[in-house]
């Protein structure tokens, strides 16, 4: 099976690492990954904002770069959520893991206290359920805890952060509050987008460090 | 007012709504058999509305009716209520019908309770469906007095609302359906029972014995 | 203001307001955790959202011949049913039925929308709100702030004194007592009162019925004691059968206020001799329904029961409450609706993060985050930014121009106090600080160019 990489223009800007753990991740249950270096950004943002026609353009520029893929891993519930009807081959990383793979240790050790805020699109309109919950309980030495309210949005929604920067900071406060009341040392999602967001508020106002659960499965001792 | 022809609201939005186009679509039949309920379920769920729910036979209907009619100075019932059931009646009853109507200021007296069967009941929500037939009576009678006594005769229960809505015998009479006592959730949410229907609801299920 | 700030501008002072802000929080999430409860007793609730889906989709396929079909039969048991293209002729049709000075009201969202009781003022008739959340607000000279507890913006205090400056002097906070303050205040006008005006939750064309769901029994004193009945009622609220109450009486209660049934349904065909109001009147309102309906995407808009379970479980409208959305719908139905209905009300499509809780709790699986999406209008001044950004992102060699500049922007930028519009962001978050180097540049450099 041909496998490719789509880090999310996202995560090759701001968060290389997680793409850097996907690759680990894969790599270490014996899956040969490719990137091809022509991919950019799948449109979500323009999507979701009004820009049909843009957003049109590049799920279309998807579809040529990601031609002769098998199946396209991707580290972000809300690009997938946004690729899939035009793409269906793509897979949230914890899709590809235990859906097609059918694994769920990935081998990662990772002595921590680790809660995980499930991300409403990897949630609700993906489906993910406790995947990458189920990955993240097989990690070595992790202590997993509750994360209060945690279905509950955070606020981000895109565009959401600037346009209705009253309410979003409002939701923030209140995830935020819900994190560092969790008792844990990281939290960890599936969506950068939301990270940015969460992490940002966390180091702002103090609180366990927000990772993507990607960096917790390619932990080592 | 609901004139037809050019140039009316009628045939305006009837256009509109044409020329919005609208594609075809059918939605599947749900089944028509009418499931029988469980009476242990019914009661449990009318009491958790806050309704007292006695189950009882032929036998003891009259102590029941004796129980729940304690501090009740006017009895009123429809008409074409079983004359059994009045004649395990204590007290007096005024009976509402067409010839002899009663007011509504009647009915509004204190220490007014008001006596009717049903024409189905629903177990899985505790629900009693009046439908103005025989013994039922008109809808302000089970409305405006402060206490209303219902009773289930067997074999009245069915499962669920499709159930009930198949089994009512005429689906243009006049229908309440009545779920407790009336509420309210108006105020923090809170639950109070007692606006303006009758505030006591006591449902008797009458056993096959 | 312009119309894209009218949201966000209304939604800061609500914000502010503390008070009301631990007011909604406990009263949605008491609600949403009583629809959870009973939602998980149904075994076949997914099948039940599909068949109301289908049912209402099968209504609004059909709808010119099912209202048709509605006004034989209503007519034929005895209404008179009336048709009114918008808001000012259903108040006009309204009004030129009434010739008391008081009128007795059900809760009703479609008198609401039409604006009935300011248009019935005008011409010298008081219309009395009969249902306590209705009466709290009339009282208090305020809007209703939710579909289905439309005082949900007020505490038992404020509702106390209120009360007793006005219909029961002396009064305690008790919700139980101001409850009896309502039932003495209403008791007298719903005994005497001789003409009723009411909504419905559902039209029957098959029987020609109307349906109206309740709790209170508000609604059965005036809709049974008055001589005069007269029911306002939005063309989508049309079902085919009576049978398929059977649907939507089994998703109402549960979705709305978190019961197996609300205490009291009535239905009732035309006029009944000898029981109930004897003149009947029934007001069919378009109002920008059939402008909704020509939209193959926002139509699903229609499909709405008014249970309020979106409302209930939306992080945006627990934190702002009804009144910032402008309009009588709110919440994430009222920003699907509201803009559809008037053609205006640009902001709302924009006041939602996408988080799909609507979408999931909606019992006849509106896809209200899709219609958001489809409705949302770029403002100008923003389209040539997401121009050139689009135009980036469609170029790998631009695209790669644009990392090395954003990257260096972030080195540079104030992590914490970045320049307007950008200060929105900062104003309570960090700037993550970029990596080495980037994703693409670490693969090159570890695994070639392949």
């Amino acid at each position: 099976m041909r496998v490719g990489l789509f880090v999310t223009c996202v995560n090759d800007l701001l968060f290389p690492r997680t793409g850097r753990a996907v690759v680990s991740v894969l790599e270490h249950v014996g899956v040969k990954v490719e990137f091809p270096l022509d991919q950019t950004c799948c449109g979500q943002m323009h999507g979701n904002s009004g820009y049909r026609k843009k957003a049109g353009g590049l799920l279309d520029r998807f579809g040529e770069v990601f031609a002769g893929y098998e199946a396209v891993v991707v580290p972000s519930g809300s690009c997938v959520a946004f690729l899939r009807e035009r793409h269906p081959h793509v897979y949230e990383l914890s899709e590809f893991l235990i859906d097609v793979l059918g694994v769920e240790d990935v081998g990662g050790v990772f002595p921590h206290r680790v809660t995980y805020h499930p991300t409403c699109h990897g949630m609700r309109m993906l489906g993910l359920g406790d995947k990458p919950v189920r990955l993240l309980a097989a990690v070595g030495g992790i202590e997993l805890l509750p994360l209060p309210g945690a279905a509950e949005c955070c606020g981000f929604g895109g565009t959401f952060a600037l346009k209705n920067a009253g309410v979003s900071a409002a939701m923030l406060a209140d995830k935020c509050a819900a994190i560092r009341g969790s008792g844990a040392d990281y939290v960890a999602m599936a969506d950068n987008s939301c990270l940015t967001h969460i992490g940002g508020g966390l180091t702002r106002t103090g609180g366990p460090r927000a990772v993507h659960y990607a960096e917790i499965l390619a932990g080592r001792p | 007012m609901g004139a037809r022809g050019p140039g009316t609201a009628r045939e305006e939005i009837l256009a509109r709504i044409a020329a919005a186009a609208v594609p075809p679509a059918r939605a599947p039949r749900p089944q028509a058999a009418i499931r029988e309920g469980s009476t242990v379920m019914l009661a449990e769920r009318i009491a958790e509305y806050r309704a007292t729910v006695v189950e009882c036979t032929d036998a003891d209907l009259a102590d029941v009716l004796a129980e729940l009619l304690a501090e009740t100075v006017h009895l009123v019932v429809p008409s074409g209520l079983p004359p059994e059931w009045l004649d395990r009646c204590s007290m007096d009853a005024v009976a509402d019908s067409p010839k002899h109507p009663l007011t509504a200021a009647e009915l509004d007296r204190p220490g007014t309770s008001v006596l009717t069967g049903c024409a189905v009941a629903i177990a899985r929500t505790g629900t009693v469906v009046l439908d103005g037939g025989p013994g039922q009576g008109r809808r302000l009678l089970t409305l405006v007095p402060d206490h209303h006594i219902c009773l289930v005769r067997p074999g009245q229960t069915v499962d669920d609302v499709p159930d009930a809505l198949a089994a009512l015998p005429d689906p243009a009479r006049p229908l309440t359906f009545v779920s407790g006592p009336s509420a309210t959730s108006d105020i923090e949410l809170r639950r109070i029972e007692g606006v303006h229907g009758p505030r006591r609801l006591n449902v008797v299920i009458m056993g096959d014995r | 203001m312009s119309q894209a700030e009218a949201f966000p501008k209304a939604a800061e002072g609500k914000l502010a307001d503390t008070r009301l802000r631990a007011t909604l929080r406990g009263a949605t999430h008491t609600i949403r955790d009583r629809r959870t409860a009973v939602v998980a007793e149904v075994g076949d609730w997914e099948d039940l959202r599909e068949l109301g889906r289908t049912v209402k989709e099968e209504a609004l396929a059909d709808l010119g011949s099912l209202l048709a079909r509605f006004e034989e039969r209503a007519t034929a048991a005895g209404a008179t049913v009336h048709w009114a293209r918008d808001a000012a002729e259903a108040c006009r049709i309204v009004a030129d039925l009434i010739t008391v000075t008081e009128v007795v009201k059900v809760k009703s969202m479609a008198t609401q929308e039409i604006g009935l009781n300011e248009a019935l003022a005008a011409r010298g008739v008081h219309a009395v709100e009969t249902d306590l959340a209705e009466l709290i607000v009339q009282l208090a000279d305020d809007k209703p702030s939710h579909l289905l507890v439309p005082a949900i913006h007020y505490n038992r205090s404020q509702i106390r004194d209120l009360f007793d400056a006005s219909i029961a002097a002396g009064v305690d906070d008790d919700p139980a007592a101001l409850a009896e303050a309502a039932r003495l205040h209403l008791r007298e006008r719903f005994l005497t009162a001789s003409v009723g005006v009411s909504g419905a939750n559902f039209a029957i064309a098959e029987t020609g019925s109307l349906v109206v769901v309740e709790s209170e029994g508000n609604g059965r004193m005036c809709l049974t004691l008055p001589d005069t009945l007269i029911s306002v009622v939005g063309i989508e609220k049309i079902v085919p059968r009576f049978a398929d109450l059977g649907v939507f009486l089994r998703l109402l209660p549960r979705s709305s206020t978190g019961e197996r049934m609300n205490p009291y349904t009535s239905i009732w065909t035309g006029v009944t001799p000898g029981d109930g109001p004897q003149a009947v009147h029934i007001v069919l309102v378009d109002n920008g329904r059939t402008r909704v309906l020509r939209d193959p995407v926002g139509r699903q808009a229609l499909h709405c029961i008014r249970c309020s379970a979106c409302l209930n479980v939306c992080p945006v409208y627990e934190r702002v409450g009804g009144h910032a959305y402008g309009h009588t719908y709110s919440g994430p139905i009222g920003a699907i609706l509201a803009p559809q209905l008037t053609g205006g009300h640009r902001s709302l499509p924009f006041a939602s993060t996408l988080c799909g809780a609507c979408y999931e709790v909606c019992p006849v699986k509106i896809n209200i985050p899709e219609v958001l999406v489809h409705l949302r209008e770029p403002p100008p001044a923003e389209q040539p930014v997401m121009g050139a950004v689009s135009a980036v992102l469609s170029r790998p060699r631009w695209y790669r121009a644009g990392l090395r500049l954003a990257r260096w922007f972030a080195a540079m930028a104030p992590a914490r106090r970045l320049p307007w519009p950008l200060s929105r962001w900062t104003a309570v978050r960090d700037l993550p600080r970029p990596e080495q180097e980037t994703f693409r540049d670490w693969w090159t450099r570890t695994h070639g160019r392949t």
